[in-house]
């Protein structure tokens, strides 16, 4: 069977989707726990049965509750900072006095990595630490199956009212007697979404029908997104909480009766970065203050010391114990103690014995060799001191013997408790390495199979023979498949733990059997063919003759170094760096090349001694002095493209390469990102403030309309129309959602969610689109002259450059201007006069395509991924173009450089018949080196400090950014189709 | 002929290995509280000014471009002015260079300019010493094939080493490891430092091992 380069490339992408989608499930691990809520569990302990003979406690049920009425006060996005510190005595008076003066305790609650809502929430409720899988799960929040506080609550006939954040209210459908969900749709509403949970305050404090209340406020999260933690904006909202606080706080006072007291928690389910976001392993994104506020509780004596810390998990236990509930059965966190300080010490003991029991018969569910476990010891050896106090206590030994041997029994069941939920945390990082093995080995066949195939893939023809039914290999198939099928039945039965793979149904993992067996005949195959030839006498001239040109040695040598940095955190927070350090690098050899060709042979021209100057670092190849015979067909390429350009056109190619830097010199400083500079000041910030809108609104007008010109010299008339009123409407769109203003309107009006304008935008998208793919089918059936062919991608090109202008962010247009300039640029006076050869060209798109993915202000951190593109001209969230459209403005810029790179190969075809084929699989190739060696370090570095704050996102965008590959070469592969039927006729 | 020549060219070059060795280590005995790490700017201005005193001073001993036609006194004052143009340029040309690499365009523009000086010390000082404010040799040398003597391939070494060790000198800058020599120009200036000594010490060995293979075109 013959294979084009194209073909083959793709269908190895695909089965590297599916290896790395197979990783991806072993990789992230299932969180710890315990049987489904809903099956039969034991009844919660009794207190441990003093030793000796007759002698029974008669405490066998779960204590009853401690307070009457509790309230969650949940400010999202609420740092310990804005509460513990100098903001705090600044806008939040009332809650500063409460803390030093009042009846309450103050901790510093510490928030796992990821610091997003949906698993913090989860965290809070349930007291376990969700997996890193339920970030990318937390845009549609299925309801939560685990045992949670509010379940246990519900099912204990507490009422529970709740008003916020509508994510509770899927995570807990059915669970509230009352609610109102507001979303957080609409990211630049500050007063709305706090307003509609204020708004019902007043009456529910009339009423005497619930026993919890719940509170979301997400105003404080909106103005961290929009305009960070220092805006003048968080200290209004602050003051706005502060009020609000004390109006709760004096209702639920007045309220209190003798029997029972109130207790108001007042917690935050993340902080924010310095720039105002939140995902990451900051210290302020992870520090969040959690305030117990309760008339039960002692006054504070003595000066304010700095808060405690604590687990966010624990506020599930404490609440539990709070409100006389079993404790979750999946909590890893501990009861914190303070808060149930004023009990008597048998109370006491009696809740850390609880508390105890279900993290140990957590443990005993997740680890076989439990009884080994330090924790597990010492909660033993805890409770039989406790036995023997309880003891004591029955025979009604002295008092203060008593409470000072209750203090030790309580010492040792808090070490206990702590050793036992470090122990379960830890197990939240537990791989299936069984499936990860399974996704590693398909996705090194392949990158395998592409390194032994790359002399014939990217020879002239473009093709290469695959044998599929040589006897030798076949047995060798069938035997590899049997070994590997045996393994897996080893493997399946001895495991002990959940085995994603092992799951599987037979027949698919047969099939994976037999993928990898294929795989690795190819393999073997290939290598064999490579020793016959090496045994022929004839040497491939090609690669022998001509030397390595300093571009091959930076294409080379950057992305092997590219790779390699990927074994460092540093490098992981701050690949930008590295691919605009490439880029830069690239544009100076580019203009080294240029000089040379323009200036080698040619008669010396003094104005342009610096652009010499500066490069002749680059220029000088010492290897080079003795003087090999090979430079002749060099000379000639020389002479002939000097020829190629001249007059002006010299001039602006020489000077090309400057402007582009210039350009890449720009856009570093639109978005700072990564980790370690993320917080300097950059003009997109800016730009996004709020003094400067008509600043904005200009820019934005102006880049609308350079793209509208850089774009529309190769449509046809009407798709350019279609492009200047999809332009109009991304504007009109920005207009009406608020962020730009039209010149002669300058009160800002009624803000709405644009959706008119977004779909008129939309509509044009598919209009030219559609005539792109018109003239695509036509030039395929009818097999036409190419210029149909490439006026129908650059439509397809054209549609996606206007798709990108609607998804993006205002002040992220002069990406998508700078975007297309570079881009003719490089086509006119730097590819065509150089006459790099296809594979060059690749690589070179896929080094600018990386480097603008950072332009857009992306990293490789979870927060930075732009949410609100989803939201588009959509009336609610659906799910599918959502995440479509979220992908494709994330990936924006990799993806345009990715079809604009088909565009110029296509246009390349009568130079060389096989420039697509060569760049497709270029593609591949360099899409799956990073990712394969990433997988082998993410393996190797499984359990390093930063493996879920630093590596995981990395290895989530390495994984979408591989199925997105694999789309692109599928589009490419198509398009290379027709021109090769073309050939043979 | 050539044995003698590169023996020459090692000695000049030891000199100024050791004279940017000794930058490092003698203020240190003037100058209280003197280290390269922490009065880096001070070490980068006396660098400069040493290993460009030393090039010039060497260029005016050695003599290695030997131009047999005698030049009038104003012609050699027109020189020095152009050399002292060229040099300031490429200071200029370094800084915009490195600013367009990413270093901030406002904030420490004194610590940009003088690494800047200092590459040009490195490089462009060596070239206008040996070659002239002559940009037509320039362009020769610094083509393929374009030397002519030893000396000039020396240059190259040197010049290409020193560019190159800038370039790798700004590898760990993004790395959170909190070292001092992290903070912005000190491990490039080192880069270029040891780029250039390296060029310095390779270029005679480097020179000395393929004598039999080097074959310069007469001018
Ligand atoms: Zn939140
Ligand atoms: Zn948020």
């Amino acid at each position: 069977m013959r294979l084009r380069s194209g073909v083959f490339a793709s269908s190895c992408l695909l089965v590297e989707v599916l290896g790395v989608a197979l990783f991806l499930r072993g990789f992230f691990p299932v969180p710890v726990r315990s049987l489904p809520r809903r099956e039969a569990r034991g009844d919660p302990p009794a207190e441990p049965a003093p030793p000796g003979p007759g002698m029974v406690s008669n405490w066998t049920k779960i204590p009853p509750p401690l307070f009457k009425k509790v309230v969650v006060v949940l400010i999202d996005a609420l740092r310990d900072d804005f509460v513990f510190g100098s903001k705090g005595e600044q806008f939040m008076p009332y809650t500063k006095q409460v803390i030093e003066k009042g009846t309450s305790y103050s901790f510093i609650a510490e928030a796992k990595p990821p610091t997003v809502t949906m698993p913090r929430i989860k965290a809070l409720m349930t007291g376990s630490i969700p997996g890193f899988i339920d970030v990318i799960v937390n845009l549609n929040s299925p309801a939560l199956l685990d045992d949670n506080l509010i379940w246990q609550a519900k099912t204990a006939g507490k009422r529970i009212i709740f008003y916020g954040d509508d994510t509770w209210v899927k995570l807990f459908p059915k669970h509230f007697v009352e609610y109102d969900g507001t979303t957080s749709f609409f990211v630049s509403d500050f007063t709305e979404v706090d307003d509609n949970v204020t708004r019902h305050l007043d009456r529910v404090f009339k009423r005497e029908d619930w026993d919890l209340l719940i509170l979301h406020y997400l105003g404080l999260d909106h103005i961290g997104h929009v305009t960070g933690p220092n805006s003048p904006l968080v200290g209004a909202k602050l003051r706005e909480m502060d009020n609000i606080l004390k109006k709760i706080h004096i209702s639920l006072l007045s309220k209190e009766e003798a029997s029972l007291p109130n207790l108001l928690v007042v917690c935050g389910d993340h902080g924010m970065s310095e720039t105002g976001s939140h995902g990451g392993s900051s210290a302020g994104e992870v520090h969040t203050p959690l305030l117990f506020i309760s008339s039960a509780f002692e006054k504070r004596s003595g000066p304010l010391t700095q808060p405690e810390r604590v687990q966010q998990t624990d506020l599930a236990s404490t609440l539990a114990v709070g409100l006389g509930l079993p404790i979750s059965r999946n909590s890893v966190g501990n009861l914190i103690l303070p808060v149930v300080g004023g009990r008597t010490m048998r109370e006491q003991l009696r809740f850390v014995h609880l508390n105890g029991f279900q993290l140990s018969r957590l443990l005993q569910e997740n680890t076989p060799a439990y009884e080994k476990d330090p924790g597990y010891e010492h909660f033993k050896i805890a409770e039989k001191s406790h036995a023997n106090w309880i003891k004591l206590y029955l025979e009604g030994n002295n008092s203060e013997i008593l409470l000072n041997l209750g203090k030790k029994v309580l010492k040792q069941y808090l070490e206990a408790l702590k050793t036992l939920s470090s122990s379960l945390s830890r197990q939240v990082a537990q791989y299936d390495m069984y499936s990860m093995m399974v996704g590693t080995v398909i996705i090194m066949e392949v990158l395998l199979l592409l390194f032994l195939s790359i002399p014939k893939a990217l020879s002239s023809r473009a093709e290469f023979e695959v044998p599929l039914s040589l006897p030798l290999f076949s047995l060798l198939f069938y035997l590899v498949c049997l070994m590997l099928c045996a393994v897996h039945v080893i493997v399946c039965t001895s495991a002990e733990s959940l085995c994603y793979f092992c799951s599987m149904s037979w027949f698919t993992a047969v099939g994976v059997m037999m993928l990898i067996s294929a795989l690795m005949c190819g393999i073997l195959s290939a290598i064999a063919k490579i020793f016959e030839n090496s045994r022929l006498p004839v040497k491939n001239p090609v690669v022998s003759s001509s030397g390595w040109s300093e571009i091959d040695v930076l294409i080379l040598a950057g992305t092997v170094g590219h790779v390699l940095s990927l074994g460092a955190s540093s490098f992981v927070e701050e690949e930008h760096q590295t691919w605009y350090f490439l880029i830069n690098t690239l544009c100076l050899v580019l203009c080294q090349d240029l000089c040379r060709n323009n200036f080698l042979l040619k008669e010396y021209d003094p104005q342009h001694s610096t652009n010499v100057k500066q490069n002749f670092g680059e220029a000088s190849e010492y290897k080079n002095m003795d003087i090999p015979a090979a430079d002749n067909s060099k000379l000639g390429k020389t002479i002939s493209s000097a020829e190629f350009i001249r007059g002006s056109d010299k001039w602006i190619s020489l000077a090309s390469p400057w402007i582009i830097l210039i350009c890449c010199r720009l856009l570093r400083s639109l978005n700072q990102t990564g980790v370690q500079w993320a917080h300097r000041p950059d003009f997109g910030h800016w730009l996004t403030s709020s003094e400067h809108k008509s600043e904005l609104s200009f820019l934005a007008a102006v880049s609308l309309l350079m793209i509208f010109f850089l774009v529309q010299r190769r449509c046809s008339l009407v798709s350019k129309i279609a492009m200047a009123l999809g332009l109009l409407g991304v504007y009109s769109y920005r207009a009406a959602i608020g962020n730009v203003i039209f010149p002669w309107q300058h009160d800002s009006k009624d803000i709405s969610k644009g959706i008119t304008e977004a779909r008129f935008v939309y509509v044009f998208v598919l209009g030219i689109v559609f005539t792109g793919t018109k003239d695509l089918l036509k030039s395929q059936v009818i097999s036409s002259d190419s210029s149909v062919k490439s006026t129908g991608l650059w439509e397809v090109y054209s549609g996606l450059v206007l798709l990108a202008a609607l998804l993006f962010r205002p002040h992220n247009l002069p990406v998508l201007v700078f975007c297309l300039l570079i881009q003719t640029m490089m086509t006119k006076y730097i590819w065509r006069p150089l006459k790099f050869d296809a594979a060059q060209i690749t690589i070179m798109h896929y080094w600018f395509g990386q480097a603008f993915f950072y332009f857009q202000g992306n990293s490789n951190g979870i927060a930075t991924v732009d949410v609100s593109a989803g939201f588009v001209g959509l009336e609610s969230y659906v799910e599918i173009p959502a995440i479509f459209f979220t992908a494709f403005a994330t990936y924006a810029g990799p993806v345009l450089w990715a079809i604009h790179l088909l565009c110029y190969l296509s246009s390349e075809v009568s130079r060389n018949s096989a420039a697509v084929g060569h760049g497709c699989f270029c593609y591949a190739l360099m899409r799956s080196l990073p990712v394969a060696v990433y997988i082998v370090l993410v393996t190797g570095l499984r359990y390093h400090l930063f493996i879920w704050s630093v590596f995981s996102p990395k290895l989530l965008y390495e994984g979408v950014h591989v199925f997105i590959t694999a789309t692109i070469c599928l589009f490419f592969t198509a398009m290379d189709h027709n021109h090769s039927h073309k050939v043979q006729d | 002929m050539k044995e003698v020549e590169i023996r020459r060219l090692l000695a000049a070059n030891l000199l100024c290995v050791f004279a940017v060795i000794l930058t490092a280590v003698v203020p240190g005995f003037f100058w209280e509280g003197f280290t390269v790490l922490g009065t880096h700017l001070a070490w980068l201005c006396i660098c400069s000014v040493c290993v460009g005193t030393v090039n010039v001073i060497l260029h005016l001993v050695l003599k290695p471009n030997h131009s047999p036609k005698r030049s009038s006194f104003a012609h050699k004052i027109s020189r020095f002015l152009k050399c002292c143009i060229y040099f300031f340029m490429s200071c200029i040309i370094f800084h915009a260079i490195i600013v367009l690499y990413g270093a901030p365009l406002i904030g420490s523009v004194t610590e940009t300019f003088l690494f800047s000086v200092l590459l040009s010390t490195f490089t462009t000082l060596q070239c206008l010493c040996m070659l002239g404010p002559n940009t037509h040799a320039w362009i020769r040398v610094f083509s393929k094939n374009g030397a002519t003597s030893i000396w000039e391939s020396s240059l190259q070494i040197t010049t290409v080493c020193s560019i190159l060790g800038a370039w790798f000198g700004a590898f760990p800058i993004p790395l959170d490891w909190d070292r001092p020599w992290q903070v912005w120009p000190i491990s490039c200036s080192f880069g270029a430092t040891f780029g250039y000594v390296a060029g310095l010490i390779i270029a005679p060995l480097w020179l000395y091992w393929n004598r039999k293979q080097l074959t310069y075109k007469s001018r």
